[in-house]
Formats: structure tokens, C-alpha cells, sequence
């Protein structure tokens, strides 16, 4: 399982991260990041994807 | 042991690279230097949340992946000449560096206008020493004067209104970031601007500064006097490629590339990538463009890597091309902007959600469709546009 953590004192909500897997993260209406903590293994490239993507390099990942 | 792969600049292209070559096999030495004193660091918060005191300077280095940890990085290190052919690069301090690989990654610098007057306190901003040197004189109350429309010149005002500076933006553009917004949205932009306070000095240039021996105001080409505490020029860049003179390259606005980001005409492997690199786009065919975009390292880097790791091996490189949907993200005030495509380069554009002086989606199109989309407080919902945008090339 990969774990995702993301540091809500710096996302500053760009969003970039759910172009890259987008059922994994995703901006409510009033445009704040939700993200579904657990993701399968077979997500990793998406999930660094979207670790890159992120402006305020905010996403964190943990495989155990 | 053989030479290493040299990568010129130690910034996001340079990591993004680095990486990519680890991952597609290449496990001889890398060798990156970069003149500035710093590890790959994260721009784009130096006009926002730097300058507005949310962030220290610490926090924006980028993490490094296991892969990378015997990268040997020398910094404070800058390139001044190149022999391609050799397969050597010399060093400002006069040393040789034997490379069997080139990574071009040299990025850009700020363009500065030869504008009479005094010289000292023209303020740029490109770097952390640049973003620390300006955070320490922006406070309220104080008169901030700023060249260029563009985006870093819109960015430094909103973030210095929100420190109660006062901002006067002196450009000869008709409306602020018309190039990649078009006309109708950069007139929204100079209303959001205006309405927190920026006055405008449009279809206007600096004729002069003025002070004694220190920046103290400006004169515009109609006459008018700024009288300023602080001035920074954003007027565009210059591609850093002058190391690279006198080897047949095709330097012409950055370093050309063909479709696989490798450098046209280099006589050993050699890729260049980032804001430096001028490249085809299949999902854009036309004429090569360079993309001033932080998405473009860590596109660019990918394919790059790939392309290099191959040629070091003899191999020609193969699969796609390189096909990658230009981002980039800016917020000022109350208005996060997102855009995906090649916006700047449309004929024509349609507003299809909202409107220009407040949330929006614009599609930019021109002969072979839609090439672009902005969306100004909307970014959630252009996930389809760039489906479809990405469909372009299959
Ligand atoms: C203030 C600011 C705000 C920005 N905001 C945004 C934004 O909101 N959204 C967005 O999409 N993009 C933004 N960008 C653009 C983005 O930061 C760039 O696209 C990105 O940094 C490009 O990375 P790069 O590695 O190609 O080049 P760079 O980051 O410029 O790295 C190149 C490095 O090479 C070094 N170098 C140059 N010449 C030599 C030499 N001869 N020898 C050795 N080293 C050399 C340079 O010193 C530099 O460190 C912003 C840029 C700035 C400056």
C-alpha cells in the first residue's frame, strides 16, 4: 500500500495534483483538496506524478 | 571509467533529468553545475508566497528521490565556454570538464532595457537572493514601481497590495498578460488589479530614472514623473546560451531540439531541457516553441532522460515523441488562473463559462482547434479541456 500525506500548511489548493489521478485527489466546491489517503501499489507512478506536479511540493508518499 | 554526463544548471530541469537517466538505466557518473550557490529550489513562490512572508527560503528546496543521492553537485559554479566536439566544458575559474554527455539546462535570466539614469536599485527577480533582497524593503506605505505587465510583474503587485505597498505597473502592452490571456481577459485582469488598487501605466515605457545614485523614481515616455521607493523590471527573459556560442548550434531563442528533446546538430548525445530549450510539441505541430512553465522540467526532464540514456548506449531514440500539455497556475488576489495548452499563440478565443471580470473558462482556438483554456477560479472543472487537449495527439 502507498500512504499520501499532504502538508495542508503549505497546499495552496493549484489543484495540479488531481490532473495526475484525479479519483485520488480532487477540490471541493468551495475549491479545497480532498485526497483519499491510501492508494494500491500499482498507483505509484500516477501518485509521484502527481507528487512532481505539485507546486508547493506539498504530497508526501510512504510505501509499506 | 568514462567521462560523465554534464548537466549545465543545478534547477528543476537539472533534477527532473538526472532522475529520468536513472531510471532508464544510465548508472555512469553525473556531474551538474550550476552557478547558483543553492540545490534545485521551487521558483515559483518567490513573486507569491516569499515575497508575501508565508514561507522562508529553507522550504523550497526540492526533495531529492534515493535514485539521485550520488548525483555530485557543484555549485557556485558557472559555465563560460563549450567544445562540443571535444567534450569539454571550461569553468568561469578557468578549469576543464570532460563530459561524454550534455544536459542543457541552463534556464533563462531576466531581460533588462538599456534605459538611462541611474543603475543602482533596478531590481529583478529571479532568484532567492533576489526574492530576500525585495521582501526586505517591501512594507506598507511604501511606493513600489514595477516594469512589465507579464505574469511576475502582476504577481509582485498583488502580493505587494497585499503588503500595502503602493503599485504602479508601467508597461507598453495594451492590457496586462495579454499574451497568454488575449485582450478580453487581460482587460478582467487590469479591472481585478485596479479594483485593489494598482494604477496602470499602459502602451507606456521608462524614458529615464531618475535619483542621484540610487533608483528614486522613474520618467515615462508621456512625461509622467514615478516617484518610487522600490523598482523591479519584469520585461521578459533572455535564454542563458552563450556558453554554448561557437558550436553550430541553432541558438536562436534557446537551444533548438528536435522531437525527442536531443540538441539538433550536437556532435556528442546532448538533450536540453526547461525554460532554456526551444522543442517541438506533436500535440502542437508548427514551429518549435520555448515554454517558460514550471510543468516543462518535469516533462521535458522525463523524456529527456530516456533520449540521452539511449544515445549513451548507441541507441537511437525511440516511442513517442515528445507530447506534453503545457500547464501553468498564478494566483493574484482572489483569482487563481489555470492554464493548459498554448493559449498565447490562438487567433481566437470564446468565453464559454462566466464572466471576463470575474470566474471564467475561455477556450483559445485557432486553425487546428482548441489549443488552450483558461480558467480563472474554475480549475476544477477543466479536467474535460484537457482531455481534450491531450486528445489532439493519438
Ligand atoms: C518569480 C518567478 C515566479 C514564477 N512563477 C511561475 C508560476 O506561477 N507558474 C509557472 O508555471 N511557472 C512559474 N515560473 C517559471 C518557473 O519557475 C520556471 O519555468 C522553472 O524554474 C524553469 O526551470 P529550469 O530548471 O529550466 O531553469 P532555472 O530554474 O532557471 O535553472 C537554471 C539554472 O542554471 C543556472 N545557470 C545558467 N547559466 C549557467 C552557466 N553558464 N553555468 C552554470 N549554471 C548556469 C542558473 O543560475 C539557474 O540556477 C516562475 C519563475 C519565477 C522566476
Amino acid at each position: 500500500m502507498i500512504s499520501i500525506s499532504v502538508d495542508t500548511n503549505t497546499c495552496s489548493n493549484y489543484g495540479q495534483c488531481c490532473f495526475e489521478a484525479e479519483d485520488i485527489f480532487s477540490l471541493d466546491d468551495k475549491g479545497v483538496l480532498q485526497f483519499i489517503p491510501q492508494a494500491d501499489d500499482s498507483r505509484l507512478e500516477e501518485l509521484e506524478n502527481a507528487a512532481d506536479a505539485c507546486p508547493m511540493q506539498a504530497i508526501s508518499l510512504t510505501q509499506s | 571509467m568514462s567521462a560523465p554526463v554534464v548537466v549545465v544548471g543545478a534547477g528543476l530541469s537539472a533534477l527532473r533529468t538526472a532522475e529520468s537517466l536513472r531510471k532508464n538505466g544510465y548508472d555512469g557518473p553525473i556531474r551538474v553545475l550550476g552557478e547558483e550557490p543553492h540545490l534545485p529550489y521551487n521558483r515559483p513562490p518567490l513573486s507569491k508566497q516569499v515575497l508575501a512572508g508565508g514561507i522562508e527560503v529553507e522550504e523550497l528546496a526540492f526533495p531529492m528521490r534515493a535514485s539521485v543521492s550520488d548525483v555530485d553537485w557543484n555549485l557556485g559554479v558557472e559555465v563560460v565556454r563549450s567544445d562540443l566536439a571535444a567534450g569539454i566544458l571550461t569553468t568561469a575559474d578557468n578549469r576543464t570538464i570532460p563530459m561524454s554527455a550534455l544536459v542543457v539546462a541552463s534556464g533563462i535570466r531576466p531581460r533588462q532595457l538599456p534605459i538611462p539614469g541611474p543603475q543602482k536599485g533596478r531590481l529583478l527577480l529571479r532568484t532567492i537572493e533576489d526574492a530576500l533582497h525585495v521582501r526586505g524593503r517591501m512594507s506598507a506605505g511604501i511606493r513600489l514601481g514595477i516594469l512589465g505587465s507579464g505574469f511576475i510583474g502582476c504577481e509582485v503587485a498583488a502580493t505587494a497590495r497585499g503588503l500595502g505597498c503602493e503599485v504602479d505597473i508601467v508597461s507598453l502592452d495594451s492590457e496586462p498578460m495579454i499574451r497568454p490571456l488575449g485582450p478580453d481577459l487581460g482587460a478582467g485582469m487590469r479591472t481585478h488589479h485596479e479594483q485593489h488598487g494598482v494604477r496602470f501605466h499602459l502602451g507606456r515605457t521608462i524614458s529615464q530614472f531618475t535619483g542621484d545614485d540610487q533608483v528614486t523614481g522613474a520618467i515615462l515616455d508621456d512625461g509622467t514623473h514615478l516617484e518610487t521607493d522600490l523598482m523591479i523590471e519584469a520585461v521578459g527573459s533572455v535564454a542563458n546560451t552563450e556558453w554554448l556560442d561557437g558550436n553550430d548550434l541553432d541558438l536562436g531563442n534557446g537551444v533548438l531540439t528536435d522531437g525527442y528533446l536531443s540538441v539538433v546538430h550536437s556532435p556528442i548525445p546532448a538533450v536540453a531541457v526547461g525554460d532554456v530549450a526551444r522543442h517541438p510539441n506533436a500535440l502542437f505541430p508548427g514551429e518549435p516553441l520555448r515554454i517558460e512553465h514550471w510543468s516543462m522540467p518535469t516533462d521535458m526532464g522525463k523524456l529527456a532522460g530516456k533520449t540521452l540514456a539511449a544515445l549513451l548506449a548507441g541507441k537511437k531514440p525511440e516511442g513517442s515523441p515528445f507530447t506534453s500539455l503545457p500547464s501553468f497556475w498564478s494566483d493574484q488576489y482572489t483569482w487563481n488562473i489555470q492554464s493548459f495548452g498554448i493559449p498565447g499563440a490562438a487567433s481566437e478565443y470564446r468565453l464559454v463559462e462566466g464572466t471576463y471580470d470575474g470566474d471564467c473558462i475561455v477556450e483559445y482556438h485557432d486553425s487546428s482547434g482548441l489549443i488552450g483554456v483558461i480558467g480563472v477560479n474554475r480549475t476544477a472543472e477543466l479536467l474535460p479541456y484537457r482531455r481534450r487537449l491531450l486528445a489532439r495527439y493519438s
